[in-house]
């Protein structure tokens, strides 16, 4: 407790003496570099400075309280007492700094009434920087240490420090966006508060109207959406199975179960509209097979994969491995005790698959479904795309946004019943699958069965299924990919590496001059990812202890406050984030901190699921031991638990780089001059048509990827033959439990 | 135990400080000037590196729409983070300037430019000016057409006939300047009734809108539909990009944009900013249009115009009203009639 507080201080103390407290323009470490005695300039001055000669005595608190905070950490005081210190100076210090931030913004006082309380200011303040952001969190983490030792968190420091830490950050970073989103919602054009604003807006004809069932041209967006989603819910998840079901029971042999094991990786380091450009090189009017179809027999297939088959087309190809990955977990973990024991009462395979497997496999199937849902809603690259004139919710919030008639409000309404969508399929699915709780089927005594063989007709049905999925898929890959190699798809099929080299040009002259146009955006997005994928995966680590360790006050709402911006689809958390951080104090639009921040809150909950699934499996006993020994929280953390998790981590790791890489929903508003990303700038080549250029960064990425995924699975490979030892010393206690 | 309680508390701040010294923002060089940039990717390149090759100035360009670009200087009014906004059609520009979210400024470089680009900077209280204009007009795939003999469409009234149905592409105007300027030259070739009575037949042969103002010619140029409503710079482009794509400018008159340039009020590199102005003005910044294969006129008179440009001189161009129909009311109220109107009706 004594150490969290006073490193809290220092750090906070520290900041305050020594770090810019605003944000600099160009970067923090240019304006340190280039301007000298820029701890003088008013823009740059840590925040003692400000406060002592640049007349901003409000900043005051940020060096008095981590002050205040280290005077009681070094003091000799009984604990109760050090820690009301810590609390008291952590917590009030924090306070005043939130309120001065808050009152005075770029214009001055936010407030009218505080001008006559404190008369007229001359001054403004910018977002906070390094400075502001390092003295705040120190605060905290002082405060939090406070907490413990007041008998919070069972009194162990490490976990208020990490409690605290992933409150603050979800609740400014998911609850307070979606919360000022929600407000907009409610303004008029104007941005006066009228309530009625949101009622007229969610009554538009536009989303509710069905006027396609009685034969009229266009159905409300959010019967389109629901549609679209529904589909490929079912779409994804069936196929899904039925992969899962042939590597795992299919005995199909290495030489099929392998290839689709690793065909269902490319989908997930695709950018996700580059499926839909494949789609059309292929199916479009003038596609490879609308060609053959018109020389061979004579057929116009015309433009049909515009609009509703398009979408779904592409989303299925885009999402079924992400109900593969699901299912594949829970179709291997079924325990075969109970199949086995269905077989020895004389059923026949098919009805054992009927009345035993499928049943048990319901929570995964909910699950999948429940991802295809929500990622098919979000999805944002393949419906503007492929969707013609269909239009879903996700592109109606996009072009809300940036259209010719940009309506702020309605973006947010559209936002809000995207989100309601989500929550009430979220609600829905947790209701199905929550009630009866009997699906276990690992018990901690060991199971030694086989599973079953699948009954042949059912394995000849996921074959047709599949093995066409899978020529489809590997098709599709090759025209695509290939796109970035000829002069111009479908017309011109010279071999060149004219769109690499547009993209990727560079010259030699005084020194290397990157020329080409997307170099910018793929080392703008590696350095972003190769940033928020470590913080992603420790911060997913860190929580799942926290929940599945750790006992406290709040936690289960924390938790869900922490799922919650899985279920907040892209789109509606970029809009949000745009809304929420463009002025101060956390002015984080335009810089690639609001970027990264994205990246880390979005994608936590895979860490999160990742680090819990594992943590599962270890048992409570070795935590115990620790603590019996006299380690605190932090030694079982770091001691027991992490070296046990490093697979896991890894896993983590790699998947919050590869989403980072490839999100393209959220970021999309939040991109800037400085930090245009890969993604977007891919999709921006796609709107305007440059088909080769887009899919030569496309396909670069995608090698990336697929080359740290390879690390990844080489250092995971190792690891696990370092274990051997280990793993039983570490199951043991599990087994005898 | 005290010893370890320091240690402890070292050991923390060090790693709380490498952990944050990750969030750092990409540090960027001294005298920079950020460029929103709507005219094709190519033109912003060449245009973003010639302007930094010549003045040393460090330049990032990012490429949007020119409604997406307005969308964002007016997200970040109170806090601008873009310095100047180059190219894209003049309407969005004028709206920018009629709600101050752009500065005033008159180039020393106004006089060498023509009426037109003149006329844009006074309509607007200089705080926008032309930089190239370009006409509407059609663009269509002559194999395609050769195929299902179709005769090439030659005035707006053509594109009603049977033969182009589910032929035709124009952009959405909900997005897209382009499709915007298309309305506002009907409504001013034909006044606004007849407009929508003609955009209303027009729709059966429409066979999608899509978002982008340029998507409809792409879609020539590869085939995905014979004919589009775009700008006839932009069908020249796809030519030269070695597609059977060739425009033809409609016989009753036709409208024009003004492509401009803005600078943003409140910029934060103001300076650079003007320096940008200038130079663009200049007949040197101005051929780079052409050299990146983009055919505009340009709006300097000595800048020479590419032997590929269409000749304004031989277009019959409307007088068109940009200060009216650059109106955000007027813009809003067109747009949601043909969304009411036009949109809503079944193909």
């Amino acid at each position: 407790m004594r150490a969290a507080g006073i490193a809290g201080a220092a750090v906070a103390l520290i900041a305050a003496l020594f770090f810019p407290w605003y944000l600099a323009q160009d970067g923090v470490l240019t304006a340190l570099r280039e301007i000298p005695g820029w701890w003088r300039e008013a823009d740059f001055a840590p925040a003692v400075l400000q406060a002592s000669s640049q007349g901003r005595w409000w900043l005051w608190p940020a060096v008095l309280a981590p002050l205040a905070a280290l005077i009681a950490g070094v003091a000799p005081l009984p604990r109760r007492a050090r820690a009301t210190g810590f609390l008291v100076a952590g917590g009030a210090g924090l306070a005043l700094l939130v309120v001065q931030g808050l009152a005075i913004g770029v214009q001055g006082w936010a407030w009218p009434g505080l001008e006559s309380v404190f008369g007229v200011l001359d001054d403004r303040q910018y977002g906070i920087g390094w400075g502001g952001s390092l003295v705040a969190m120190g605060l905290a983490l002082t405060a939090s240490a406070g907490l413990a030792g007041r008998g919070a968190f069972r009194g162990d420091a490490f976990t208020a420090g990490c409690a605290t830490a992933i409150g603050i950050g979800v609740l400014l970073f998911t609850f307070l966006p979606l919360a000022a989103l929600l407000g907009d919602a409610f303004r008029d054009a104007g941005g006066a508060l009228s309530p009625l604003a949101a009622v007229t807006r969610l009554a538009d004809d536009r989303l509710w109207g069905l006027g396609c069932l009685a034969g009229g041209p266009r159905c409300g967006v959010v019967w389109n959406t629901l549609l679209v989603a529904t589909l490929v819910g079912f779409g994804t998840t069936v196929l899904g199975l039925a992969f899962a079901l042939l590597v795992t029971r299919g005995r199909l042999g290495v030489a099929l179960a392998k290839p689709l094991r690793w065909l269902t990786v490319l989908p997930i380091v695709t950018p996700p509209f580059i499926l839909g450009l494949g789609l059309i090189l292929i199916f479009g009017r003038s596609g490879v097979v609308s060609q053959l179809a018109a020389d061979w027999f004579g057929l116009e297939l015309g433009r049909w994969i515009y609009g509703l088959p398009g979408i779904l087309l592409a989303q299925l190809f885009a999402f079924t491995p992400i109900a593969f990955l699901v299912l594949i977990g829970v179709v291997e973990g079924l325990s075969p005790t109970l199949e086995e024991a269905a077989s020895m009462l004389r059923a026949s395979p098919e009805k054992i698959f009927r009345t035993v497997t499928l049943p048990l496999l319901m929570p995964g199937l909910a699950n999948a479904f429940l991802l295809g849902f929500i990622e098919s809603i979000a999805d944002f690259g393949n419906a503007v795309v492929l969707g013609g004139s269909f239009n879903v919710l996700a592109t109606e919030i996009f072009f809300a946004v940036v259209g010719a008639q940009a309506d702020p409000g309605r973006a947010a309404t559209l936002s809000l019943v995207l989100l309601l969508i989500a929550c009430l399929v979220f609600v829905i699915q947790q209701r199905l699958t929550g009630g009866r709780k009997s699906f276990v089927s690992i018990g901690g005594k060991g199971d030694g069965g086989l599973p079953p063989a699948l009954p042949p007709r059912l394995r000849r049905l996921c074959l047709g299924l599949a093995l066409p999925w899978a020529g489809l898929t590997i098709g599709l890959y090759v025209l695509a990919v290939s796109g970035a190699f000829v002069e111009i798809w479908g017309r011109d099929n010279t071999p060149t590496l004219r769109h690499l080299a547009k993209a990727f040009d560079f010259e030699w002259t005084q020194g290397l001059q990157l020329t080409g146009l997307a170099w910018n955006s793929v080392l703008t997005t590696l350095e972003l990812a190769a940033i928020a994928a470590p913080i992603t995966a420790g911060f997913g680590i860190l929580a799942a202890w926290l929940f599945s360790r750790a006992k406290f006050a709040g936690r289960g709402l924390l938790e869900f406050a922490t799922l919650l911006s899985f279920a907040v689809p892209g789109t509606v958390i970029g809009v949000a984030y745009l809304r929420a951080f463009n002025l101060p104090p956390l002015e984080l639009a335009g810089t690639g901190a609001i970027i990264v921040v994205c990246f880390i809150f979005r994608n936590l909950p895979v860490g999160l699921r990742s680090g819990m699934a594992a943590m599962a499996q270890i048992d409570r006993s070795l935590d115990e031991a620790s603590s019996t020994l006299g380690g605190n929280g932090l030694d079982a953390f770091r001691r027991v638990l992490m070296p046990l998790l490093r697979p896991a981590i890894i896993a983590g790791l790699t998947y919050a780089f590869v989403r980072a890489m490839t999100t393209i929903s959220a970021v999309i508003f939040l991109v800037t001059a400085e930090t245009e990303l890969a993604t977007v700038f891919i999709v921006n080549r796609v709107i305007n048509g440059d088909y080769g250029l887009a899919i030569a960064v496309a396909v670069v990425l995608i090698v990336l990827m697929l080359a740290v995924l390879g690390l990844a699975q080489l250092a995971v490979g190792r690891r696990r033959i370092g274990r051997r030892a280990a793993i039983p010393l570490s199951t043991e206690p599990g087994a005898a439990a | 135990m005290r010893i370890t309680t320091f240690r402890r508390a070292l050991g923390a701040t060090v790693f709380a400080m490498l952990g944050l010294g990750a969030l750092a923002a990409p540090a960027a060089a001294q005298g920079s000037l950020n460029l929103y940039c709507s005219a094709q990717v190519e033109w912003c390149q060449a245009a973003a590196n010639a302007f930094a090759k010549e003045t040393g100035i460090r330049v990032s360009m990012s490429q949007k729409g020119s409604g997406e670009v307005l969308a964002q200087i007016r997200a970040e009014a109170q806090n601008p983070r873009g310095d100047i906004w180059y190219g894209g059609t003049g309407d969005p520009h004028l709206q920018a300037a009629e709600d101050n979210l752009t500065a005033e400024y008159r180039s020393p470089m106004l006089d060498q430019l023509y009426d037109w680009a003149q006329k844009q900077a006074r309509d607007s209280q200089y705080r926008t000016v032309g930089i190239y204009a370009g006409a509407l007009g059609f663009g269509f795939n002559t194999e395609l057409l050769a195929r299902r003999n179709i005769t090439p469409p030659a005035c707006w009234r053509d594109l009603l006939t049977p033969p182009f149905r589910n032929e035709i592409q124009m952009a959405n105007p909900q997005s897209s300047g382009t499709a915007y300027v298309m309305i506002a030259t009907m409504v001013q070739v034909m006044g606004e009734e007849a407009a929508f009575d003609y955009l209303k037949q027009l729709h059966r042969n429409i066979n999608a809108y899509p978002r982008s103002g340029t998507a409809p010619v792409k879609a020539v140029a590869r085939g995905e539909t014979g004919v589009s409503i775009s700008f006839v710079h932009d069908v020249v482009t796809e030519r030269l990009g070695g597609f059977p794509a060739q425009f033809a400018l409609p016989c009753e008159g036709t409208g024009y944009e003004i492509g401009s340039m803005s600078i943003i009020r409140g910029s934060r590199n103001e300076r650079n900013a003007r320096r940008f102005y200038d130079w663009a003005l200049t007949p040197a910044a101005q051929q780079i249009g052409a050299e990146a294969k983009s055919f505009q006129t340009p709006s300097n008179r000595s800048t020479p115009v590419p032997a590929e440009a269409p000749q304004m001189s031989q277009i019959r161009l409307i007088d068109y009203d940009f200060a009216k129909y650059g109106t955000s009311a007027e813009r809003r109220r067109l747009i949601e009639r043909w969304d009411r109107e036009v949109n809503s009706l079944p193909r």
